[in-house]
This record gives structure tokens, C-alpha cells and sequence, in this order.
């Protein structure tokens, strides 16, 4: 087990080398001159070439990619644009509720999804699943930013039940949280019915059943464990979409996370905060296919041998 | 090129996915002479006709995109009024009427011309940004696929990376740098169409490339540019067909998520998205004015899925014993 772990650790190291060299290249490939945007629009020639030295952009390109790869191990990201203060406090501030946002929405979903699937494989076309389906499609279809306003059009402005924007209380969560969740919860139900169809036709579930287990212990104790491995996939997938779409739900309904900074940081043309929150959304993203990659192999342990 | 090898790995061998050019070709025969024994021979073409057409709920929604290719098309030539420069200053935010079917936004404009429009953008995106996905995706896929090594690695690696950022978050930095438009949206969107197509279509090449008939047709002298478009190539079509009705339903959201941030088309350009950004300022007054973008959305991208699901059902023979 240790030893896959390690294997995938390593694994990573390509990648996470490539993608942060993309994004320390993201600066240069920006339209106009990375110093003269720093300095401000009417800086003149002498505070640009300060600004450029101090950025270290007078550096060749391999002395400033290991320039910005020791700042980034050390937490160093360079100063906001705007506010002047530090990337790292900028992003700091902002990013436990887009966590918390995105651990919320996917914690129902997750749950509500597998109910659904799970329900719609079981009784697979009567009823249950027509209806199941029809809304896992509809989840599918439905863009999380009209969504998002139809929600807080109901429940915020006509029936004044929860509130519209902020992200200060439990009750702050739950609309955003439904608009961020509803998508991945619609992948899940579809996702987990098709693998749960799959099981429930394997021989050793018509062993289980003839030797005449109750249905429930056959879809819970037999079905379960096993369509959960591709669920697990799904669901690590899942998260990359979260992360991605909190951006849009947090501008809907105002929320004070990292989606909001960065859309604003792109309006200002904020290099070094779009620069670190492009790096720290990938970053999270890969963690997590990792975690998704280690759990596979807890539950289906011939992954490890591989 | 080796015209005999052809002949021999076309003809009788089973092909493991279905929809190659050749059934494609004796389907349109079959149709020029129905006197035909039309019974006994199934093409992969009839077959996949045959089952996606009991699907009902794919062909309604099929139908539907065809129709709202058509109204795309024709848009220009039908709009009531102009979407952009019409103001109709003295029914300023009308609920729907036989006038403006739709009703009137803030500033006067009809909504129902605005969201014909709006189909132009919002199918051109999908469709544009999916195409060049698949097509980008699908070569490299081949290519990887079918060469292995070096060319597997390396252009695995660039999908790993394209992997590592979540799409819209790609997207904003391709934005950042480009500048914002519907353009550079459509490019952004096709850059992460393409690791899922190449990832897609490696499988499937990695699949087929050990098969019979295509170890026949290396051993009879086919070059590697004929084994690989017309022998392992079409084998692939199904499933990039599948994917790509799927994807552009993906692609019309993330698109119409870009201008919904101010990222993609601006105001006044009839986006779907961007319609809706500009409808929120007045949420509370006139929600009708939301209302329709967001149906526009989602009708369109329901047809998408549930069309791509259809194919799904009638082009993958797992499907067939359930």
C-alpha cells in the first residue's frame, strides 16, 4: 500500500513540474510588458525599470522560473496588484469558504446521488427510476447560474426564508451549496445506477440471492461495495467540477471565496493573484485525484498489484 | 496504400464498435436499390437505425436540435424585431404578449428575438469548440494509441496536464491572457475538449490495434497511415459520436458560464449567459426576464444530453442484453 502511495507521489512529480511551469509562464504570455502592469499605468521609465529589476524580471527566463519556484515552496506568491498585500494573505482570507462551500455541496450530493442511483438501479424501469432519471438529466442540463437565481428568486426574495448574499451563518450555505451540488448529484444518481445495474447482474449477486438472502442484504452488503469503485472515481472527478464551478455560484450569490478574487483579480489584470489561485486550484485538483487514486485502491485491492 | 488488404479486412470481420465509413456506404446502397435482400444484411448503419429509432425520448430530443439548428440558421431572417438596436420604449419590461412573445427586458429590447439570436451564439460555441476538441483529441489519440511509447507519454502527459486544471478555471486563464469575447471562449473551451477526446480515443485504438484484421492488414503490407484511418479509425467513431453530442452540451454551459461572469460575449450581444448576467440587476422587478435565457439553456443542453444518451444506448452493443 505504502509503496503505491509513493509510487503515485512520484508519479506526480511530471506533472506538477509542467503545470507550474505553465503557470509561472502565464505572466509572460500576457498581452504588454508583466513590469509595466505591476507599476501602474502612469509609472514612469524609471519606476518601471525598479519595479522590473525587483520583480526580477531583467532575470533570464530559467533564473526567474527558479526564482518563482522558491517562492512558491516557501509560501511566497509575490504581492497583490491591487491591495498591495501579500498573494498568500489575499487568498488566505478567502479560501475556507470556498472550501467549506465545496465540502458542503458535495457531502449532499454525494449522498443524495447514490440514494438516487441506487434506488433507480433496483427498480430499474418502473417508477422510481423514470422519475430518478428524469431529474438526474434534467440536473445535468440545468447551468448552476440559473439555478443559483431561480433558487434565491424562491426561497431569498419571494418566500424570505434564507438569505441572499454572504456567507456568515449555517443558512448562508444552503442555497449556494444546492446550486453547486445539484450537477454533481444528477452525475452521481446516473453514475451509480449504471454501475449498480452492472453488479446486480453479476453471478455472485444471483448466488447471493439463491441461497436466499433477504434483497436488502444483497443490494447493501453484495452490491454496494462493489459499484462503489467506479462511484469513488466519479466522485474524485466530481471535485475538479466543484472547484471549477464554485467560481460561478460564488459570483451569483456574492460569496467572499476564491472564485470571487479571482474573477475580480482578472477584471483588474491582478497577475500574481490569477497567477497563484490558478496554481492552487490545480494544485487541489491533483491532491484529490491522488486521494481519489488511494481510495480506489483501499477498496479494490488489485489496483495495487498493477 | 494496399487496395486488395482492404478488401480482405472490410468484408468479413467483425468489427468490435459499430458506424464505419463502408457501412455508411452500403447503407446509401441499400437505399438506391431496395430491390435488395434488405432483410437478411445488416449494416452497422440499419442496426444502429434501427435501435436508436426505439428510442423514443432521443429521437424527439434530436429532432429537437434540428430544429433549433434550423431556427439558428434562419434566425436573422425571422426576428419580430432587432435584438440589438430595437427598444421598444413604451412596453419597457412587458410580461409576454402577442407582441413580444417573450416580453420586453429594461431597456425596451424583445426577449424572444434576443434569445433566437442568442441560439447562433450559444450553438456555434458548443458546436465549434467540440469539433475542434474531437478533432485535435481524436488525432492525438490515434497517434498515441496506435505508436505507444514515446508519442504515448508525451502526449499522455500534456492531457494529464490539461487534466490538472478544472475546465473553467483553464478557461479564465486562457481568457486572462487572450482577453475577454466570444472567440477566445470558443478557444478555450475547445483547448479542454481535447484530453477527453484523446484520452477516449487511445483507448479505444489500444483496444482495437491487437485485433485480427488489423494484424492482417500489417502483414499484408498496409502502411500505418491506412491501418489507422481506415481500419482502427472508424472503430473509434462511435464512441467520439457519443461523446461529442455529450460534450456539447457541457460546452454550451461552460460557455454560457464565461459571458455569465463578464468573461465572454458582453452586453449587448444577445448571449444567452451574458443575458442572464444582466437580467440579475432586476431580479426583483422583472424575473421574466431571466426566465427565458434560463430555459433557452436548458432545453438546448437537455436535447444534447438526452440525444447523446440515445446514441449512447443504441451505438454501444453492451447495452443490447440489458
Amino acid at each position: 500500500m505504502l509503496q503505491f502511495i509513493v509510487k503515485r507521489l512520484l508519479g506526480l512529480i511530471p506533472t506538477l513540474l509542467i503545470v507550474g511551469l505553465l503557470v509561472f509562464l502565464f505572466v509572460h504570455l500576457l498581452p504588454g510588458d508583466p513590469a509595466r502592469l505591476a507599476a501602474g499605468v502612469d509609472a514612469t521609465p524609471e519606476t518601471v525599470a525598479l519595479v522590473r529589476q525587483d520583480l526580477g524580471l531583467d532575470k533570464s527566463l530559467p533564473q526567474q522560473f527558479l526564482r518563482f519556484a522558491t517562492g512558491v515552496l516557501h509560501g511566497d506568491f509575490g504581492k497583490s496588484l491591487r491591495t498591495k498585500r501579500p498573494v498568500s494573505e489575499e487568498i488566505g482570507d478567502r479560501f475556507m469558504p470556498t472550501l467549506w462551500l465545496t465540502i458542503a455541496a458535495m457531502s449532499w450530493s454525494v449522498v443524495i446521488g447514490m440514494i438516487i442511483g441506487i434506488l433507480s438501479a433496483v427498480w430499474r424501469n418502473r417508477w422510481p427510476d423514470r422519475l430518478g432519471m428524469t431529474l438526474a438529466v434534467s440536473g445535468i442540463s440545468f447551468p448552476a447560474f440559473a439555478l443559483g437565481m431561480v433558487l434565491m428568486e424562491i426561497f431569498a426574495v419571494q418566500l424570505n426564508w434564507l438569505p441572499t448574499v454572504g456567507a456568515d451563518t449555517w443558512k448562508h450555505y444552503i442555497l449556494p451549496s444546492l446550486t453547486l451540488g445539484a450537477a454533481v448529484a444528477a452525475i452521481m444518481a446516473r453514475f451509480t445506477r449504471s454501475s449498480f445495474v452492472d453488479i446486480l447482474q453479476e453471478d455472485y449477486v444471483r448466488t447471493a440471492r439463491a441461497k436466499g438472502l433477504s434483497e436488502n442484504v444483497v443490494v447493501i452488503k453484495h452490491g454496494l461495495r462493489n459499484a462503489l469503485i467506479p462511484v469513488v472515481t466519479m466522485m474524485g472527478l466530481q471535485f475538479g467540477f466543484l472547484l471549477g464551478g464554485s467560481i460561478v455560484v460564488e459570483v451569483v450569490f456574492n460569496w467572499p471565496g476564491m472564485g470571487r478574487l479571482l474573477i475580480d483579480a482578472v477584471d483588474m489584470r491582478d497577475y500574481p493573484v490569477i497567477q497563484t489561485e490558478i496554481l492552487l486550484f490545480s494544485l487541489e485538483f491533483i491532491l484529490i485525484n491522488l486521494v481519489v487514486d488511494v481510495l480506489y485502491a483501499v477498496i479494490n485491492p488489485t489496483i495495487r498489484y498493477r | 496504400m494496399n487496395p486488395s488488404a482492404e478488401n480482405i479486412v472490410n468484408d468479413d470481420v467483425a468489427q468490435p464498435v459499430v458506424a464505419d465509413s463502408t457501412g455508411a456506404d452500403s447503407a446509401t446502397l441499400a437505399a438506391d436499390a431496395p430491390v435488395q435482400i434488405a432483410t437478411s444484411v445488416r449494416t452497422p448503419w440499419s442496426e444502429f437505425w434501427r435501435k436508436f429509432r426505439k428510442q423514443h425520448v432521443a429521437v424527439v430530443a434530436g429532432v429537437f436540435v434540428l430544429l433549433l439548428v434550423a431556427v439558428a440558421i434562419v434566425a436573422p431572417a425571422i426576428v419580430p424585431y432587432d435584438a440589438e438596436n430595437f427598444f421598444d420604449y413604451d412596453s419597457i419590461n412587458a410580461l409576454p404578449s402577442l407582441k413580444h412573445w417573450f416580453g420586453v427586458d429594461p431597456l425596451g429590447r424583445d426577449i424572444f428575438s434576443r434569445i433566437l439570436m442568442g441560439a447562433r451564439i450559444s450553438l456555434m460555441a458548443g458546436f465549434v469548440s467540440v469539433a475542434v476538441g474531437a478533432l485535435v483529441g481524436t488525432a492525438l489519440g490515434l497517434i498515441a494509441g496506435y505508436y505507444g511509447g514515446w508519442w504515448d507519454r508525451v502526449i499522455m502527459r500534456l492531457c494529464d496536464v490539461l487534466f490538472a486544471f478544472p475546465g473553467i478555471v483553464l478557461a479564465i486563464g486562457i481568457v486572462a491572457i487572450l482577453g475577454g469575447g466570444m472567440i477566445n471562449v470558443i478557444v478555450a473551451v475547445s483547448i479542454f475538449s481535447i484530453p477527453t477526446f484523446a484520452r477516449l480515443v487511445r483507448g479505444n485504438t489500444l483496444a482495437l490495434k491487437h485485433l485480427t484484421y488489423v494484424e492482417a492488414a500489417r502483414s499484408v503490407g498496409a502502411t500505418d497511415w491506412t491501418i489507422v484511418l481506415r481500419h482502427i479509425f472508424p472503430g473509434t467513431i462511435a464512441a467520439v459520436v457519443i461523446y461529442f453530442s455529450l460534450r456539447i452540451g457541457t460546452s454550451i454551459i461552460t460557455a454560457a458560464s464565461l459571458s455569465f461572469i463578464g468573461m465572454g460575449a458582453q452586453p449587448p450581444t444577445p448571449e444567452w449567459g451574458a443575458m442572464l448576467n444582466e437580467a440579475r440587476a432586476d431580479m426583483m422587478t422583472s424575473p421574466h426576464v431571466a426566465i427565458f435565457p434560463s430555459l433557452a439553456i436548458f432545453l438546448t443542453v437537455l436535447a444534447f444530453n438526452l440525444l447523446g444518451d440515445g446514441l449512447r444506448d443504441a451505438l454501444d452493443p453492451k447495452i443490447d442484453q440489458k
